[in-house]
């Protein structure tokens, strides 16, 4: 079980010397800036007035500080000079405390980044399944906001506020332990009272941020549903509804405007009451002869330094909680077990038979999927699979792209007659070609998506691909060709020209074995035999695997399985399901002989151009 | 669709852009105004305090006397007293503009955008449009309410500090002012930097937000092409950009931060030199010295906050740009003065002169293109379509279907040429006139969050729950209510996400049931629907449909084939029209398409039935 603190130590690590500067240099800073009163104190008291130097014997003998009573203007200059020097010095430590807690978080948060991207993209396919993409999202960014918040923030304000206590209590109690006892006194009831305020307010601040939220969600459903709230007319409706929660957005923090007034006020008068009771402590003890002058300004400066930074520590002590569920919320994506290959794990050629074993198959929770199902498919020869939605053909597809493992005892997959479990699942899925019904595109340019697989392809390349899938003429109808952006930021496709893209991309692996999840649903059927007659030609001796529900398609195929409910319903070749008269039979009667079939005759004849093809 | 470009905004400040938010500051001049008041009270208090110190010094401790402590802390008391009060009443009153302030600019925004035109919504995205009615106007209402305030007590507080010096030695006065300059113009310089830096910083955040969304998203993809590390070699490059943006802007405040420090202790330091051998030439008291101490270090934050302030203004100048932008868009579709004099207005229709509609619509040698097109889509198109006439429109995904409908709702306006309804040019009639006449329902049907009651009224917003009850029944979209826990009143999530396409459509479809329109645009209503559900409803519509005038944009056969008239639409032209029998006979595109559906469906309902 590891801590909470774990996420953000480990991302640290291999930065801990920025971190280490950060916090040395803040430090020191802080002693630096304590000089200063010191050094005001010694002028006023020392060289303005009569007292005898307040600092050991020989650091009195060493500045032969005695000598300087004599010329006092030249010895007030250099006092301020001296104000000045370490003031240099100090800003020096600021400049470099900053500095190195940026580069320190800042490479943090890029390997954080980083590693729960990458950690994202090894997890299981099922992981993706059981989670929602927009709550992943949140973790990724709002989570890693917080975090980054927490530690370039408020980390080292923290240790350095609780130094500056440290420092500043010591000088003052080696000057006046009555008025350092006042002081101390209060800074716990500052603290206390800010970290109060702010873990009650955390409540109401979730409540106005969703308030915001219900808001946002109004007009991203009207902007997003602008033809209906048009087409019924709807637009008083709609700014009713808008106002109503406008009003209650901008109540709520009205209400909650109200009670951090009370905090603010409040606050200032507390540490207002600080500053008198010091000034009215200091001088009653000043008057009694218990400190100088230049001690008394050196408290009033001291405790004002401290006043904002004690305020502060409340807020930073109340948000650890908020830092601390984040860090959790980002540990639930880190702990998911990743994918892994064993130890020697195989890299066999994968040109050989597909063979499907007894495979028993469920997801999680649900109902069985596949039930002893029991198959092969030759080397170099064509397979289709028929089957309703939801019969299992395309988990037989993820078990064979190992995107789902069979567990222990539900049969095997080989190919080559070696178990697809004992290879390397990149060398798996490297060596089977997957194009998906509805395929994703990622955002990037037509060239980088059909040449995603081999990075460095040339254009004769991607293009000669996509020759093949018969999205050429469509690509060189945009403006910009092969470089014209895809998805979100740019031009949108067809259903038919995605499914073109994703075949032209699987193309470019060179797989020896490749799958049409249902690949050509949205491309016309001429199209879809011109792509197979161009596969044909170029895939030699590649093992193919088609699902469709096209029978001028499946026909082709050298064996056509069917899938029923998650069991082979029949198997055999185009001729041999015919004669046997079952599902196929029946699904090629009403596609090959319907009244508009035979109205079309004449057409059908034409569309056997493709028995030629694959 | 072009990538949408956000436009580029002024760099330097313009009255003008300001004049814009005046009607809005208007309400609230009183509070405004009254907030500045307490400002510049505060400040006066706040200059106090330095006399307060110097008085203890030079009244008790030099004097060596406590005497006169009890009025000393009374003083105090009071003073703490009325801050504390103004502190208050401040921030409420400020915390009020804002967010009645940001309410109006959101308000405003949102109203107008209900009058805009499709062409707008067309070419601008959702995200866009939202951040304008969300955060831009939040920026703007802070900054009026916090910024601007903050600017007065700033500049009270320094003028304050200036006459409080002055008047107690001006010659030292003079000395401290030199640095002012100084850091006024340090801190604009760095300022102006830093947020340019950082808007980078927030645009780079937003890429790795869709980097994510896609890295997750294509999930599979990624797996099977086995590209998870060039997506991290890409991924790496942007968190990379953003290391060094961050840096770059905190590398900023690391300067910045040191040079105003060390510009503050040259101040005390000149105090403490100049002062210091003043008070040894006795022109100074020792209290007043430390008075002068304090000032000096004082000072330096008001001054910091005015250049801060002035940075922040020139960049929320762009939020003003944008939302003003906004405001100023005008409609695409608008009506004319004289259709809104006797018809109303969307928000307030004259329904007593609301002809009631037949249905019948007439296309008179219409051309249109779509404003961010530049090729016509149709050419001098003309098409009758009698009342109750039911119009089917085919073509592939992406083609260009929706066109017809959008012509004939008003969505858009022809080009050229003219759309008659029921024989008049529907440009003298109000849109709320054709709209509420039409019934809607998308092929992503669009719900809203609330209950499926909520929703279904939405068609018809007097309808009483008997009515929405009927509505439901005739689509048989009870079958999908009858399944939720709460029946009617079943929350439907945001966006209606709680339910599976086929069911939301199913709603939709008897929320466009109950508007009891003259006439119904069904946009590939019924593809999601299974077999069973679809033959369920099937007989529903054409009850419905019947007397109707109708579009359906489809996919199935079974709503094809009853249409009355049948377009075919391919890359955005209409390349075959008529009736089925005669389409298939002709062996076109329309017989391509029909196959390959026809192939689909008969494959389903082969095996579905098994």
């Amino acid at each position: 079980m590891r801590g909470r603190a774990d996420v953000i130590t480990s991302f640290m690590h291999g930065n801990e010397a920025f971190f280490l500067t950060a916090t040395l240099t803040s430090m020191l800073g802080t002693v630096l800036n304590m000089a200063t009163p010191q050094i005001i104190k010694v002028a006023v008291d020392s060289i303005l007035g009569q007292r005898p130097f307040a600092l050991p014997g020989s650091i009195v003998g060493f500045l032969r500080l005695e000598a300087m009573r004599q010329a006092p203007l030249r010895s007030l200059l250099l006092c301020a000079a001296a104000i000045v020097f370490v003031a240099l010095l100090s800003g020096g430590c600021t400049f470099g405390s900053r500095l190195t807690l940026a580069l320190g978080s800042e490479k943090m948060l890029k390997s954080m980044r980083c590693r729960l991207y990458e950690h994202i993209q090894r997890l299981p396919f099922a992981w993706h399944v059981r989670n929602q993409t927009g709550e992943i999202i949140q973790r990724c960014t709002s989570d890693v906001e917080v975090i980054r918040n927490f530690v370039s923030n408020q980390l080292i304000e923290a240790f350095r506020t609780v130094f500056l206590v440290a420092v500043s209590m010591a000088v003052m109690f080696s000057m006046n332990v009555r008025i350092s006892l006042i002081a101390l006194a209060l800074i716990p009831i500052i603290v206390l009272y800010t970290a109060i305020f702010y873990s009650r307010i955390a409540r109401r601040f979730r409540e106005a941020d969703e308030a915001e939220g219900a808001l946002a969600a109004v007009a991203q459903e009207n902007l997003t549903g602008v033809r209906v709230v048009r087409a019924f007319g709807r637009e008083q409706f709609e700014i009713d509804r808008f106002d109503e929660r406008n009003n209650r957005f901008a109540d709520f923090w009205i209400r909650l405007g109200r009670v951090q007034s009370y905090y603010w006020g409040i606050g200032d008068l507390f540490t207002g009451l600080q500053v008198m009771v010091i000034i009215v402590a200091g001088a009653v003890e000043a008057v009694a002869g218990n400190i100088t002058l230049g001690e008394f300004l050196a408290f009033v400066s001291y405790n004002a330094t401290l006043v904002w930074p004690v305020r502060g520590l409340g807020r930073i002590l109340s948000e650890m909680s908020k830092m601390s569920v984040s860090a959790d919320r980002i540990r639930y994506i880190l702990d998911a077990e990743e994918e892994a290959d064993p130890a020697g794990a195989l890299t066999p050629p994968m040109n050989g038979d597909i063979r499907f074993e007894k495979i028993r198959f469920q997801y999680e929770g649900l109902q069985p999927v596949l039930h002893d199902i029991d198959f092969t498919i030759p080397a170099g020869s064509t397979f289709a699979i028929l089957g309703a939605t939801g019969s299992g053909k395309s988990t037989l597809m993820h078990l064979l792209d190992r995107l789902y493992d069979l567990p222990k005892g539900c049969g095997r997959i080989t190919v080559g007659g070696v178990d697809i479990a004992r290879m390397e699942r990149a060398w798996v899925r490297k060596n089977v070609g997957l194009v998906l019904q509805e395929p994703f595109l990622f955002s990037r340019t037509i060239a980088e998506n059909i040449g995603a697989a081999r990075p460095g392809a040339g254009l004769e390349e991607i293009r000669h691909a996509a020759r093949i899938a018969c999205v050429d003429r469509a690509v060189e109808e945009f403006s910009e060709g092969y470089d014209t952006v895809v998805g979100e930021r740019g031009v949108t496709l067809s259903g038919g020209q995605k499914q073109r893209v994703a075949i032209a991309r699987m193309l470019m692996q060179g797989t020896p074995i490749m799958v049409f999840d249902d690949s050509l649903s949205a491309v016309d059927a001429q199209t879809d035999s011109q792509i197979r007659a161009a596969l044909r030609g170029e895939l030699g001796r590649a093992t193919v695997i088609l699902i469709s529900h096209r029978i001028t398609t499946l026909m082709q195929a050298d064996r056509i399985l069917v899938l029923e409910d998650g069991r082979i319903a029949e198997m055999g070749t185009h001729e041999e399901l015919i004669r046997r008269d079952g599902v196929y039979k029946q699904i090629y009667d009403v596609q090959m002989s319907s009244d508009d079939r035979a109205l079309l005759a004449g057409e059908t004849q034409e569309g056997g151009v493709s028995h030629a093809g694959l | 669709m072009p990538a949408f470009e956000e436009k580029e905004y002024t760099q330097s400040f313009d009255p003008k852009i300001w004049k814009s938010l005046f009607p809005f500051l208007k309400p609230y001049r009183g509070m405004l105004l009254f907030i500045v008041l307490l400002n510049v009270l505060s400040a006066f208090i706040d200059i106090s305090w330095p006399l307060f110190q110097r008085y203890a010094i030079d009244r008790f401790i030099e004097a060596g006397t406590t005497e006169g402590m009890g009025a000393f802390i009374a003083a105090y008391v009071v003073l703490l007293i009325a801050q504390t009060m103004i502190v208050i009443l401040f921030t409420r009153r400020s915390m009020t503009v804002e967010m009645r302030l940001g309410r109006d600019l959101k308000r405003a925004c949102f109203v107008h955008l209900q009058t805009l035109s499709f062409s707008y919504y067309n070419v601008t995205p959702v995200g866009y449009l939202l951040a304008r009615v969300m955060s831009d106007t939040n920026r703007i209402a802070g900054l009026v309410a916090w910024s601007l305030i903050d600017v007065m007590w700033a500049l009270c507080y320094v003028v304050g500090v200036f006459i409080a010096m002055l008047s107690l030695e001006w010659r030292l006065a003079l000395l401290i002012m030199l640095i002012v300059p100084a850091i006024a113009l340090v801190t604009l310089y760095f300022q102006k930097r830093i947020l340019h830096w950082n808007r980078r910083v927030r645009r780079i955040n937003s890429q790795i937000t869709s980097a994510y969304n896609e890295g997750i998203m294509g999930a599979k993809t990624s797996k099977t092409l086995v590209i998870e590390d060039q997506n991290l070699e890409g991924f790496t490059a942007v968190t990379e950009d953003m290391r060094r943006s961050s840096v770059h802007a905190q590398r900023l405040s690391a300067i910045y931060i040191p040079i105003v420090m060390l510009l503050s202790s040259l101040a005390t330091a000149i105090v403490l030199a100049r002062g210091g051998s003043m008070v040894l030439g006795s022109v100074l008291m020792l209290g007043t010295l430390s008075a002068f101490t304090t000032y000096a270090v004082g000072i330096f934050e008001p001054i910091q906050q005015l250049a801060r302030i002035a940075a922040e203004i020139i960049s929320v100048q762009a939020n003003i740009e944008r939302v003003s932008g906004l405001l100023s868009e005008r409609p695409g579709i608008v009506d004319t003065p004289e259709v809104m004099e006797k018809y109303g207005d969307a928000f307030h229709p004259k329904r007593e002169n609301w002809e009631s509609i037949r249905g019948d619509i007439e296309f008179r040698d219409v051309s249109f293109r779509y404003p961010d097109g530049d090729e016509f889509v149709l050419r001098h198109f003309n098409l009758t379509i009698h009342a109750g006439t039911t119009v089917a429109i085919v073509g592939e995904t992406g083609a260009g279907k929706s066109t017809l409908v959008n012509l004939a709702c008003r969505f858009f306006e022809p080009t050229e040429g003219t759309i008659l309804i029921d024989g008049v040019d529907y440009r003298e009639r109000s849109q709320l006139w054709l709209h509420q006449n039409i019934g809607y329902v998308l092929q992503n049907p669009h719900l809203f969050s609330g209950t499926v009651m909520e929703n279904i009224r939405y068609g018809r917003l007097d309808a009483t729950d008997e009515e929405v009850v009927a509505a439901a029944k005739a689509v048989s979209a009870d079958t999908v209510v009858d399944k939720l826990e709460n029946g009617y009143q079943s929350d439907v999530g945001e966006g209606g996400d709680r339910l599976s396409t086929g069911e939301k459509q199913l709603i939709s479809f008897a929320r466009a049931v109950l508007a009891e329109p003259r006439i119904f645009v069904l946009d590939e209503a019924t593809s999601s629907i299974d077999t069973l559900t679809e033959q369920l409803i099937q007989s529903a519509i054409s009850t419905l449909l019947e007397g109707r005038t109708s579009f359906l944009i489809a996919h199935r056969l079974s709503t094809i084939r009853q249409a009355d008239l049948i377009l075919v639409v391919r890359d955005g032209k209409i390349v075959e029209q008529g009736k089925h029998l005669e389409l298939l006979q002709r062996h076109g595109y329309y017989h391509d398409l029909y196959t390959r559906q026809f192939e689909e469906e008969a494959a389903a309902r082969v095996l579905e039935s098994e």
